[in-house]
Protein backbone atom coordinates (compact mmCIF):
# COMPACT_ATOMS: atom_id res chain seq x y z
CA UNK A 1 0.00 0.00 0.00
CA UNK A 2 1.85 3.26 -1.16
CA UNK A 3 0.12 5.87 -2.69
CA UNK A 4 0.74 10.25 -3.12
CA UNK A 5 -1.67 12.88 -3.50
CA UNK A 6 0.35 15.22 -6.08
CA UNK A 7 -0.10 17.32 -9.78
CA UNK A 8 -0.26 15.41 -12.83
CA UNK A 9 0.12 17.30 -15.47
CA UNK A 10 -2.58 16.51 -18.59
CA UNK A 11 -0.09 15.89 -21.92
CA UNK A 12 -2.63 14.66 -24.46
CA UNK A 13 -6.66 14.13 -24.44
CA UNK A 14 -8.70 12.65 -26.78
CA UNK A 15 -12.37 12.76 -27.17
CA UNK A 16 -12.57 8.89 -28.02
CA UNK A 17 -16.39 8.72 -28.48
CA UNK A 18 -19.08 10.91 -27.93
CA UNK A 19 -18.42 11.96 -24.12
CA UNK A 20 -15.34 9.42 -23.69
CA UNK A 21 -12.53 10.52 -22.91
CA UNK A 22 -8.87 9.59 -22.79
CA UNK A 23 -6.46 11.64 -21.05
CA UNK A 24 -2.46 11.18 -21.10
CA UNK A 25 -1.25 12.66 -17.42
CA UNK A 26 2.44 12.76 -16.41
CA UNK A 27 3.28 12.69 -12.65
CA UNK A 28 6.48 9.73 -12.66
CA UNK A 29 6.02 8.94 -9.29
CA UNK A 30 3.06 8.14 -9.17
CA UNK A 31 3.53 6.01 -12.58
CA UNK A 32 6.17 4.41 -10.66
CA UNK A 33 3.78 3.14 -8.17
CA UNK A 34 1.21 1.75 -10.35
CA UNK A 35 -0.18 -1.59 -11.60
CA UNK A 36 -3.39 -2.45 -13.50
CA UNK A 37 -6.43 -2.36 -11.61
CA UNK A 38 -5.67 0.29 -9.45
CA UNK A 39 -7.21 3.83 -9.81
CA UNK A 40 -6.45 7.26 -8.97
CA UNK A 41 -8.76 9.91 -7.12
CA UNK A 42 -9.23 12.89 -8.95
CA UNK A 43 -10.25 16.36 -7.46
CA UNK A 44 -13.02 18.10 -9.86
CA UNK A 45 -12.78 22.10 -9.21
CA UNK A 46 -15.03 22.92 -6.12
CA UNK A 47 -16.45 19.67 -5.82
CA UNK A 48 -16.34 18.48 -1.80
CA UNK A 49 -15.63 14.57 -3.43
CA UNK A 50 -13.04 13.29 -5.47
CA UNK A 51 -13.82 10.74 -8.28
CA UNK A 52 -12.49 7.03 -8.75
CA UNK A 53 -11.01 6.40 -12.62
CA UNK A 54 -9.62 3.31 -13.49
CA UNK A 55 -6.12 3.54 -14.58
CA UNK A 56 -5.63 2.68 -18.66
CA UNK A 57 -2.32 2.12 -19.30
CA UNK A 58 0.80 2.71 -17.41
CA UNK A 59 4.08 3.99 -19.22
CA UNK A 60 6.63 3.65 -16.74
CA UNK A 61 9.90 4.62 -19.33
CA UNK A 62 7.97 8.05 -19.93
CA UNK A 63 6.27 8.74 -16.43
CA UNK A 64 2.72 8.97 -17.91
CA UNK A 65 -0.20 7.19 -17.49
CA UNK A 66 -3.57 7.12 -19.16
CA UNK A 67 -7.19 7.23 -17.78
CA UNK A 68 -10.46 7.07 -19.96
CA UNK A 69 -13.96 8.17 -18.62
CA UNK A 70 -17.03 8.70 -19.39
CA UNK A 71 -18.16 13.37 -19.06
CA UNK A 72 -21.86 12.25 -17.11
CA UNK A 73 -21.97 14.07 -14.18
CA UNK A 74 -20.58 17.48 -12.56
CA UNK A 75 -17.36 15.94 -11.89
CA UNK A 76 -16.37 14.24 -15.17
CA UNK A 77 -17.74 17.12 -16.72
CA UNK A 78 -15.75 19.73 -15.05
CA UNK A 79 -12.83 17.10 -15.96
CA UNK A 80 -13.67 17.06 -19.46
CA UNK A 81 -13.25 20.71 -19.73
CA UNK A 82 -9.73 20.85 -18.76
CA UNK A 83 -7.38 20.63 -21.40
CA UNK A 84 -3.62 19.87 -22.33
CA UNK A 85 -1.23 21.89 -20.13
CA UNK A 86 -3.46 22.28 -17.25
CA UNK A 87 -3.46 19.79 -13.94
CA UNK A 88 -5.08 17.60 -12.54
CA UNK A 89 -5.22 16.85 -8.30
CA UNK A 90 -4.45 13.54 -8.60
CA UNK A 91 -4.76 11.22 -5.24
CA UNK A 92 -3.04 7.64 -6.08
CA UNK A 93 -2.59 4.77 -7.07
CA UNK A 94 -5.25 3.14 -5.21
CA UNK A 95 -6.94 0.16 -4.52
CA UNK A 96 -5.20 -3.52 -4.78
CA UNK A 97 -5.46 -4.53 -8.57
CA UNK A 98 -5.43 -7.41 -10.74
CA UNK A 99 -2.67 -9.86 -10.43
CA UNK A 100 -0.52 -10.03 -13.49
CA UNK A 101 1.61 -12.86 -12.45
CA UNK A 102 -0.41 -16.08 -14.35
CA UNK A 103 0.15 -19.01 -15.86
CA UNK A 104 -2.04 -19.96 -18.82
CA UNK A 105 -4.48 -18.10 -21.26
CA UNK A 106 -6.07 -15.30 -20.09
CA UNK A 107 -9.54 -13.94 -20.40
CA UNK A 108 -10.35 -10.36 -20.60
CA UNK A 109 -13.99 -9.18 -19.94
CA UNK A 110 -15.15 -5.54 -20.17
CA UNK A 111 -18.07 -3.63 -20.62
CA UNK A 112 -18.93 -0.21 -21.80
CA UNK A 113 -16.63 2.15 -19.27
CA UNK A 114 -15.32 -0.88 -17.39
CA UNK A 115 -13.68 -1.95 -20.61
CA UNK A 116 -10.74 0.70 -19.99
CA UNK A 117 -8.80 -0.60 -17.31
CA UNK A 118 -8.55 -4.34 -18.76
CA UNK A 119 -6.47 -2.62 -21.53
CA UNK A 120 -3.94 -2.14 -18.55
CA UNK A 121 -4.28 -5.63 -17.63
CA UNK A 122 -4.03 -6.65 -21.23
CA UNK A 123 -0.52 -4.68 -21.56
CA UNK A 124 1.13 -5.61 -18.21
CA UNK A 125 0.06 -9.41 -18.35
CA UNK A 126 2.95 -11.82 -19.77
CA UNK A 127 0.50 -14.38 -20.29
CA UNK A 128 -1.46 -14.58 -23.60
CA UNK A 129 -5.02 -12.35 -23.68
CA UNK A 130 -7.93 -13.01 -25.05
CA UNK A 131 -10.78 -10.01 -24.64
CA UNK A 132 -14.49 -9.63 -24.88
CA UNK A 133 -15.56 -6.25 -24.88
CA UNK A 134 -18.99 -5.00 -24.77
CA UNK A 135 -20.77 -1.75 -25.78
CA UNK A 136 -23.68 -0.03 -26.36
CA UNK A 137 -23.44 0.72 -29.92
CA UNK A 138 -20.91 1.60 -32.87
CA UNK A 139 -20.52 5.26 -31.53
CA UNK A 140 -19.33 3.92 -28.08
CA UNK A 141 -16.92 1.40 -29.27
CA UNK A 142 -13.81 2.61 -28.08
CA UNK A 143 -9.81 1.43 -28.11
CA UNK A 144 -10.10 -1.58 -30.21
CA UNK A 145 -7.11 -0.93 -31.37
CA UNK A 146 -6.04 -0.80 -28.88
CA UNK A 147 -6.51 -4.02 -27.75
CA UNK A 148 -5.41 -5.72 -30.59
CA UNK A 149 -2.28 -4.42 -30.40
CA UNK A 150 -1.94 -6.71 -26.94
CA UNK A 151 -4.37 -9.54 -26.95
CA UNK A 152 -4.11 -12.61 -29.50
CA UNK A 153 -8.31 -12.13 -29.95
CA UNK A 154 -10.02 -9.61 -29.49
CA UNK A 155 -14.34 -9.83 -29.73
CA UNK A 156 -16.54 -7.03 -29.91
CA UNK A 157 -19.77 -7.42 -29.33
CA UNK A 158 -23.07 -4.38 -29.20
CA UNK A 159 -26.62 -4.33 -27.59
CA UNK A 160 -27.85 -3.13 -30.96
CA UNK A 161 -25.79 -5.56 -33.21
CA UNK A 162 -24.47 -1.98 -34.91
CA UNK A 163 -20.85 -3.04 -34.48
CA UNK A 164 -19.33 -6.66 -33.89
CA UNK A 165 -21.57 -9.50 -32.26
CA UNK A 166 -24.97 -8.37 -31.35
CA UNK A 167 -25.99 -9.09 -27.74
CA UNK A 168 -23.94 -9.20 -24.16
CA UNK A 169 -20.45 -10.06 -23.58
CA UNK A 170 -21.55 -13.16 -21.74
CA UNK A 171 -23.63 -14.54 -25.25
CA UNK A 172 -19.71 -14.89 -26.21
CA UNK A 173 -18.08 -15.83 -23.03
CA UNK A 174 -20.21 -19.25 -23.00
CA UNK A 175 -19.58 -19.91 -26.64
CA UNK A 176 -15.64 -19.31 -26.00
CA UNK A 177 -15.61 -21.01 -22.72
CA UNK A 178 -16.31 -24.58 -23.90
CA UNK A 179 -13.93 -23.95 -26.60
CA UNK A 180 -10.43 -22.43 -25.51
CA UNK A 181 -9.21 -23.30 -21.84
CA UNK A 182 -8.59 -20.39 -19.48
CA UNK A 183 -6.55 -20.06 -16.30
CA UNK A 184 -8.66 -16.87 -15.22
CA UNK A 185 -10.98 -14.73 -15.99
CA UNK A 186 -10.75 -10.84 -15.27
CA UNK A 187 -13.90 -8.42 -15.98
CA UNK A 188 -15.07 -4.86 -15.44
CA UNK A 189 -18.57 -3.71 -16.11
CA UNK A 190 -21.69 -2.95 -14.76
CA UNK A 191 -22.86 -5.21 -12.01
CA UNK A 192 -25.54 -7.29 -13.99
CA UNK A 193 -22.28 -7.92 -16.25
CA UNK A 194 -19.95 -9.10 -13.94
CA UNK A 195 -22.50 -11.28 -11.83
CA UNK A 196 -23.59 -13.07 -14.77
CA UNK A 197 -19.54 -13.66 -15.90
CA UNK A 198 -18.82 -14.77 -12.17
CA UNK A 199 -21.77 -17.41 -12.83
CA UNK A 200 -20.52 -18.32 -16.14
CA UNK A 201 -16.70 -18.70 -14.98
CA UNK A 202 -18.18 -20.73 -11.93
CA UNK A 203 -19.71 -23.10 -13.52
CA UNK A 204 -16.97 -23.81 -16.52
CA UNK A 205 -14.43 -23.78 -13.14
CA UNK A 206 -12.71 -20.96 -14.16
CA UNK A 207 -11.10 -18.66 -11.63
CA UNK A 208 -12.53 -14.98 -11.88
CA UNK A 209 -12.12 -11.80 -10.27
CA UNK A 210 -14.09 -8.52 -10.83
CA UNK A 211 -13.73 -5.08 -10.24
CA UNK A 212 -16.48 -3.36 -8.54
CA UNK A 213 -17.67 0.34 -8.45
CA UNK A 214 -19.48 1.64 -5.60
CA UNK A 215 -20.01 5.37 -4.43
CA UNK A 216 -16.76 6.54 -3.05
CA UNK A 217 -15.47 9.18 -0.24
CA UNK A 218 -11.90 9.40 0.83
CA UNK A 219 -10.70 6.59 -1.62
CA UNK A 220 -7.63 4.93 0.93
CA UNK A 221 -10.03 3.10 3.33
CA UNK A 222 -10.71 5.20 6.24
CA UNK A 223 -14.35 6.34 5.77
CA UNK A 224 -15.95 2.85 5.23
CA UNK A 225 -18.96 4.66 2.81
CA UNK A 226 -17.70 2.30 -0.23
CA UNK A 227 -19.14 -1.11 1.17
CA UNK A 228 -19.78 -3.84 -1.05
CA UNK A 229 -20.87 -7.34 0.16
CA UNK A 230 -18.22 -9.97 0.30
CA UNK A 231 -18.53 -13.52 2.20
CA UNK A 232 -15.83 -15.59 3.55
CA UNK A 233 -16.42 -19.18 4.00
CA UNK A 234 -20.14 -18.70 5.34
CA UNK A 235 -19.39 -15.18 7.12
CA UNK A 236 -21.00 -12.32 5.03
CA UNK A 237 -19.59 -8.98 5.69
CA UNK A 238 -18.75 -5.15 4.55
CA UNK A 239 -15.69 -5.06 2.95
CA UNK A 240 -14.50 -1.51 1.12
CA UNK A 241 -14.47 -1.28 -2.72
CA UNK A 242 -11.13 1.41 -2.21
CA UNK A 243 -9.25 -0.51 -0.12
CA UNK A 244 -9.94 -4.21 -0.46
CA UNK A 245 -11.35 -3.95 -3.71
CA UNK A 246 -11.63 -2.58 -6.33
CA UNK A 247 -10.60 -6.15 -7.57
CA UNK A 248 -12.67 -9.09 -5.96
CA UNK A 249 -12.25 -12.96 -6.14
CA UNK A 250 -15.73 -13.11 -7.58
CA UNK A 251 -16.55 -16.12 -5.56
CA UNK A 252 -16.10 -13.98 -2.20
CA UNK A 253 -19.06 -11.01 -3.67
CA UNK A 254 -22.48 -11.33 -2.08
CA UNK A 255 -24.12 -10.05 -5.16
CA UNK B 1 6.77 31.20 16.14
CA UNK B 2 3.32 31.23 18.02
CA UNK B 3 2.96 29.09 20.70
CA UNK B 4 0.51 26.50 19.14
CA UNK B 5 -0.13 23.80 22.11
CA UNK B 6 -3.33 23.47 23.61
CA UNK B 7 -5.05 21.94 26.55
CA UNK B 8 -7.85 20.30 26.16
CA UNK B 9 -9.18 18.34 29.33
CA UNK B 10 -6.04 18.05 31.09
CA UNK B 11 -4.59 16.58 27.90
CA UNK B 12 -2.08 18.55 26.11
CA UNK B 13 -1.76 18.58 22.37
CA UNK B 14 0.92 20.29 19.99
CA UNK B 15 -1.87 22.16 18.09
CA UNK B 16 -5.57 22.35 18.17
CA UNK B 17 -6.58 20.73 14.71
CA UNK B 18 -7.35 17.25 15.52
CA UNK B 19 -9.35 15.23 13.01
CA UNK B 20 -12.70 13.99 13.35
CA UNK B 21 -14.34 10.90 14.13
CA UNK B 22 -15.30 8.68 10.90
CA UNK B 23 -13.27 10.97 8.64
CA UNK B 24 -9.58 9.77 9.00
CA UNK B 25 -10.06 5.81 10.35
CA UNK B 26 -7.50 5.07 12.80
CA UNK B 27 -5.22 7.05 11.41
CA UNK B 28 -2.93 4.47 9.27
CA UNK B 29 -4.66 5.13 6.05
CA UNK B 30 -3.73 8.71 6.14
CA UNK B 31 -0.14 8.03 7.45
CA UNK B 32 1.16 6.93 4.40
CA UNK B 33 0.42 10.71 2.95
CA UNK B 34 1.92 12.61 5.86
CA UNK B 35 3.09 12.03 9.03
CA UNK B 36 0.09 11.96 11.23
CA UNK B 37 1.86 13.11 14.36
CA UNK B 38 2.06 16.66 13.09
CA UNK B 39 -1.81 16.66 14.16
CA UNK B 40 -2.81 17.65 17.57
CA UNK B 41 -4.98 14.72 17.95
CA UNK B 42 -7.01 12.28 16.31
CA UNK B 43 -10.58 11.19 17.13
CA UNK B 44 -10.96 7.41 15.89
CA UNK B 45 -13.73 5.94 14.18
CA UNK B 46 -16.76 5.63 16.20
CA UNK B 47 -16.69 2.82 18.16
CA UNK B 48 -19.26 0.31 19.82
CA UNK B 49 -18.71 -2.23 22.59
CA UNK B 50 -19.20 -5.27 19.51
CA UNK B 51 -18.08 -5.39 16.10
CA UNK B 52 -20.86 -3.14 13.95
CA UNK B 53 -21.31 -4.23 10.29
CA UNK B 54 -22.42 -0.40 9.39
CA UNK B 55 -25.62 -0.02 7.17
CA UNK B 56 -26.22 -1.40 3.73
CA UNK B 57 -25.19 0.56 0.57
CA UNK B 58 -25.01 2.83 -1.38
CA UNK B 59 -23.63 5.15 2.08
CA UNK B 60 -22.53 8.20 0.24
CA UNK B 61 -23.95 11.06 -1.86
CA UNK B 62 -22.42 14.27 -2.91
CA UNK B 63 -24.79 17.12 -2.16
CA UNK B 64 -23.77 21.19 -3.17
CA UNK B 65 -20.46 22.25 -1.05
CA UNK B 66 -21.14 19.03 1.02
CA UNK B 67 -22.28 15.21 1.33
CA UNK B 68 -24.71 12.91 3.20
CA UNK B 69 -23.20 9.74 4.90
CA UNK B 70 -25.34 7.00 6.13
CA UNK B 71 -22.28 4.63 7.26
CA UNK B 72 -23.68 3.60 10.71
CA UNK B 73 -20.86 3.03 12.55
CA UNK B 74 -19.45 0.54 11.32
CA UNK B 75 -16.13 -0.63 13.14
CA UNK B 76 -14.05 -3.38 14.77
CA UNK B 77 -15.65 -2.74 17.83
CA UNK B 78 -13.46 -1.36 21.31
CA UNK B 79 -11.13 -4.72 22.42
CA UNK B 80 -9.83 -4.76 18.58
CA UNK B 81 -9.12 -0.89 18.77
CA UNK B 82 -7.52 -1.04 21.81
CA UNK B 83 -5.20 -4.45 20.77
CA UNK B 84 -4.45 -3.31 17.11
CA UNK B 85 -4.79 -0.22 16.93
CA UNK B 86 -4.07 2.15 20.08
CA UNK B 87 -0.26 0.77 20.27
CA UNK B 88 0.08 2.26 16.67
CA UNK B 89 -1.87 4.97 17.07
CA UNK B 90 0.39 5.68 20.55
CA UNK B 91 3.85 5.16 19.15
CA UNK B 92 2.72 8.06 16.66
CA UNK B 93 2.69 10.74 18.99
CA UNK B 94 -0.48 12.10 18.57
CA UNK B 95 -3.40 12.93 21.39
CA UNK B 96 -5.78 10.30 21.16
CA UNK B 97 -9.44 10.27 21.02
CA UNK B 98 -11.80 7.56 21.15
CA UNK B 99 -15.24 8.31 19.63
CA UNK B 100 -17.33 6.27 21.32
CA UNK B 101 -20.81 5.06 20.37
CA UNK B 102 -23.56 2.80 21.92
CA UNK B 103 -27.22 1.59 21.82
CA UNK B 104 -27.48 1.43 25.34
CA UNK B 105 -26.42 3.58 28.57
CA UNK B 106 -24.93 0.08 30.03
CA UNK B 107 -23.05 -0.24 26.44
CA UNK B 108 -21.63 3.02 26.94
CA UNK B 109 -20.15 2.55 30.52
CA UNK B 110 -19.07 -0.64 29.63
CA UNK B 111 -16.79 1.07 26.88
CA UNK B 112 -15.57 3.87 28.89
CA UNK B 113 -15.06 1.55 31.45
CA UNK B 114 -13.05 -0.73 29.26
CA UNK B 115 -10.52 2.35 28.15
CA UNK B 116 -10.32 3.30 31.12
CA UNK B 117 -6.71 2.39 32.23
CA UNK B 118 -5.94 2.31 28.47
CA UNK B 119 -3.58 4.89 26.50
CA UNK B 120 -6.36 6.96 25.39
CA UNK B 121 -6.28 10.68 26.45
CA UNK B 122 -10.17 11.33 25.93
CA UNK B 123 -13.24 9.77 25.38
CA UNK B 124 -15.45 11.56 23.08
CA UNK B 125 -18.70 10.28 24.15
CA UNK B 126 -21.21 9.89 20.85
CA UNK B 127 -24.46 10.70 21.51
CA UNK B 128 -25.34 12.51 18.22
CA UNK B 129 -24.68 9.83 15.01
CA UNK B 130 -27.77 10.50 12.91
CA UNK B 131 -27.34 7.31 11.38
CA UNK B 132 -28.46 4.26 13.69
CA UNK B 133 -31.83 2.99 14.73
CA UNK B 134 -30.90 2.57 18.50
CA UNK B 135 -28.67 4.80 20.50
CA UNK B 136 -26.82 7.02 18.98
CA UNK B 137 -28.55 10.79 18.78
CA UNK B 138 -31.27 9.38 20.71
CA UNK B 139 -29.08 10.24 23.87
CA UNK B 140 -28.30 13.22 22.52
CA UNK B 141 -31.84 14.97 21.87
CA UNK B 142 -33.23 15.82 25.25
CA UNK B 143 -31.46 17.26 27.88
CA UNK B 144 -32.29 15.41 30.49
CA UNK B 145 -30.84 12.54 28.92
CA UNK B 146 -27.26 13.84 27.72
CA UNK B 147 -27.08 14.93 31.04
CA UNK B 148 -28.25 11.43 33.16
CA UNK B 149 -25.69 9.57 30.33
CA UNK B 150 -22.72 11.76 30.60
CA UNK B 151 -23.27 11.38 34.66
CA UNK B 152 -23.55 7.56 34.70
CA UNK B 153 -20.34 7.65 31.77
CA UNK B 154 -18.18 9.64 34.08
CA UNK B 155 -18.83 7.25 37.02
CA UNK B 156 -17.43 4.43 35.13
CA UNK B 157 -14.10 5.76 34.11
CA UNK B 158 -11.14 7.63 34.75
CA UNK B 159 -10.70 9.08 31.03
CA UNK B 160 -11.97 12.66 29.99
CA UNK B 161 -15.15 12.60 28.75
CA UNK B 162 -15.55 15.28 26.18
CA UNK B 163 -19.61 14.93 24.82
CA UNK B 164 -20.32 15.38 21.05
CA UNK B 165 -23.91 17.88 20.20
CA UNK B 166 -26.19 16.35 17.52
CA UNK B 167 -26.75 19.85 15.92
CA UNK B 168 -30.43 17.96 15.45
CA UNK B 169 -31.92 19.87 18.48
CA UNK B 170 -33.57 23.18 18.69
CA UNK B 171 -31.60 24.71 21.64
CA UNK B 172 -27.83 23.88 21.45
CA UNK B 173 -27.36 26.06 24.32
CA UNK B 174 -29.13 23.89 26.61
CA UNK B 175 -27.52 20.72 25.51
CA UNK B 176 -24.16 22.06 25.96
CA UNK B 177 -25.29 23.28 29.25
CA UNK B 178 -26.91 19.59 30.23
CA UNK B 179 -23.55 17.41 29.28
CA UNK B 180 -21.51 20.00 31.36
CA UNK B 181 -24.17 19.32 34.38
CA UNK B 182 -23.56 15.93 33.85
CA UNK B 183 -19.74 16.19 34.83
CA UNK B 184 -18.02 16.26 30.56
CA UNK B 185 -14.64 17.57 31.14
CA UNK B 186 -15.23 19.48 27.19
CA UNK B 187 -17.90 19.26 24.82
CA UNK B 188 -17.45 19.15 20.72
CA UNK B 189 -20.18 20.21 18.37
CA UNK B 190 -21.36 19.91 15.29
CA UNK B 191 -22.34 16.32 14.21
CA UNK B 192 -23.94 15.87 11.33
CA UNK B 193 -27.32 17.49 10.21
CA UNK B 194 -29.86 15.36 9.10
CA UNK B 195 -30.79 15.20 5.55
CA UNK B 196 -31.54 13.49 2.24
CA UNK B 197 -31.71 13.35 -1.61
CA UNK B 198 -33.45 11.78 -4.28
CA UNK B 199 -32.61 10.26 -7.34
CA UNK B 200 -35.59 11.86 -9.88
CA UNK B 201 -35.15 8.81 -12.09
CA UNK B 202 -35.41 6.05 -9.73
CA UNK B 203 -37.67 8.29 -7.40
CA UNK B 204 -35.30 6.61 -4.71
CA UNK B 205 -33.32 8.24 -2.02
CA UNK B 206 -29.75 8.19 -3.33
CA UNK B 207 -28.98 6.46 0.21
CA UNK B 208 -30.36 3.38 1.23
CA UNK B 209 -29.98 4.03 4.77
CA UNK B 210 -33.11 7.13 3.26
CA UNK B 211 -31.62 10.26 5.08
CA UNK B 212 -27.99 10.38 5.80
CA UNK B 213 -25.98 13.57 8.17
CA UNK B 214 -24.61 16.20 5.72
CA UNK B 215 -21.57 17.56 6.33
CA UNK B 216 -18.80 19.62 4.82
CA UNK B 217 -19.14 23.28 3.77
CA UNK B 218 -22.53 23.69 3.24
CA UNK B 219 -22.88 23.15 7.26
CA UNK B 220 -19.92 25.60 8.10
CA UNK B 221 -22.38 28.68 9.11
CA UNK B 222 -24.38 26.59 10.88
CA UNK B 223 -21.84 24.95 12.97
CA UNK B 224 -20.07 28.18 13.32
CA UNK B 225 -22.97 29.76 15.31
CA UNK B 226 -23.96 27.02 16.86
CA UNK B 227 -20.00 26.43 18.84
CA UNK B 228 -20.50 30.37 19.39
CA UNK B 229 -24.01 29.34 20.99
CA UNK B 230 -22.16 26.50 23.28
CA UNK B 231 -18.87 28.26 24.33
CA UNK B 232 -21.30 31.31 25.68
CA UNK B 233 -23.20 28.74 27.57
CA UNK B 234 -20.30 26.78 29.29
CA UNK B 235 -16.74 26.60 31.22
CA UNK B 236 -15.71 23.90 30.23
CA UNK B 237 -13.81 23.62 26.62
CA UNK B 238 -15.25 23.77 23.85
CA UNK B 239 -14.44 21.49 20.48
CA UNK B 240 -15.86 23.24 16.98
CA UNK B 241 -16.07 21.65 14.19
CA UNK B 242 -18.59 21.39 11.12
CA UNK B 243 -17.60 21.98 7.21
CA UNK B 244 -14.13 23.53 8.28
CA UNK B 245 -11.58 23.39 5.39
CA UNK B 246 -9.76 26.39 5.80
CA UNK B 247 -7.14 28.10 8.18
CA UNK B 248 -9.66 30.55 7.87
CA UNK B 249 -12.28 28.07 8.70
CA UNK B 250 -10.50 27.04 11.68
CA UNK B 251 -9.94 30.69 13.13
CA UNK B 252 -13.17 32.11 12.87
CA UNK B 253 -14.15 28.72 14.73
CA UNK B 254 -11.71 29.71 17.34
CA UNK B 255 -12.85 33.32 17.69
CA UNK B 256 -16.49 31.97 18.10
CA UNK B 257 -15.63 30.51 21.28
CA UNK B 258 -13.47 26.85 20.43
CA UNK B 259 -10.57 25.79 22.22
CA UNK B 260 -9.96 23.47 19.19
CA UNK B 261 -10.93 22.28 15.87
CA UNK B 262 -11.69 19.04 14.27
CA UNK B 263 -11.68 18.64 10.28
CA UNK B 264 -13.44 16.15 8.84
CA UNK B 265 -14.79 16.38 5.60
CA UNK B 266 -12.25 18.17 3.93
CA UNK B 267 -10.19 15.36 4.28
CA UNK B 268 -11.71 14.11 1.68
CA UNK B 269 -11.18 16.42 -0.85
CA UNK B 270 -7.87 17.14 -0.03
CA UNK B 271 -5.80 15.16 2.23
CA UNK B 272 -3.35 17.50 3.76
CA UNK B 273 -5.81 19.50 4.64
CA UNK B 274 -5.55 19.34 8.13
CA UNK B 275 -1.86 19.97 7.75
CA UNK B 276 -2.44 23.33 5.43
CA UNK B 277 -4.82 24.38 8.53
CA UNK B 278 -2.24 24.00 10.94
CA UNK B 279 -0.03 26.23 8.76
CA UNK B 280 -2.69 28.69 7.79
CA UNK B 281 -3.36 29.67 11.76
CA UNK B 282 0.41 29.71 12.66
CA UNK B 283 0.70 32.46 9.43
CA UNK B 284 -2.68 34.36 10.84
CA UNK B 285 -1.10 34.34 14.49
CA UNK B 286 2.45 35.46 13.15
CA UNK B 287 1.31 38.42 10.75
CA UNK B 288 -1.27 39.56 13.95
CA UNK B 289 1.61 39.24 16.40
CA UNK B 290 -0.42 36.95 18.37
CA UNK B 291 2.22 34.98 20.50
CA UNK B 292 -0.62 31.85 21.61
CA UNK B 293 -3.01 30.55 20.18
CA UNK B 294 -5.14 30.14 23.00
CA UNK B 295 -5.60 34.42 22.64
CA UNK B 296 -7.38 34.06 19.75
CA UNK B 297 -10.24 31.78 21.67
CA UNK B 298 -13.44 33.60 22.17
CA UNK B 299 -12.14 36.96 20.40
CA UNK B 300 -15.24 37.51 18.12
CA UNK B 301 -15.99 40.82 18.48
CA UNK B 302 -19.47 40.69 18.69
CA UNK B 303 -21.67 44.00 17.48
Amino acid sequence: MSYIQQKALIVKKEELAQGIFRYTLKNSELVSLSRAGQFVHILCGEKTLRRPISICSIDKENGVFDIVFSAKGEGTHWMSGQNKGDEYDVLGPLGNGFDTDIKGRVLLIGGGIGVPPMLCVASEILAPCDAILGFGSKDAVILEKDFKAVCSNVHITTDDGSFGRKGLVTDLLSEIADRQKYSVIYACGPAPMLKAVAMIAEKNKIKCCVSLEERMGCGVGACLVCACKTKHGNIEQFSHVCKDGPVFNAQEVVW
Amino acid sequence: MADMRVCIADVYMKNPVITASGTFGFGREYNEIYPIGCLGGISCKGTTLNEKSGNEPPRIIETHSGMLNSVGLQNPGVDHFLKEDLPWLKSQDVAVILNVAGSTVEEYCKIAQKVSDSDIDIIELNISCPNVKEGGVAFGTSANSVESITQQVKMHTKKPVMVKLSPNVTDIAEMARAAQSGGADAISLINTITGMRIDINTKRPFLKNNIGGLSGRAVFPVALRMVWQAANAVSVPVVGMGGIATAQDAIEMMLAGASAVQVGTANFTDAYAPVKIIQGIEKYLDDNGVCDVNDIVGQVKIW
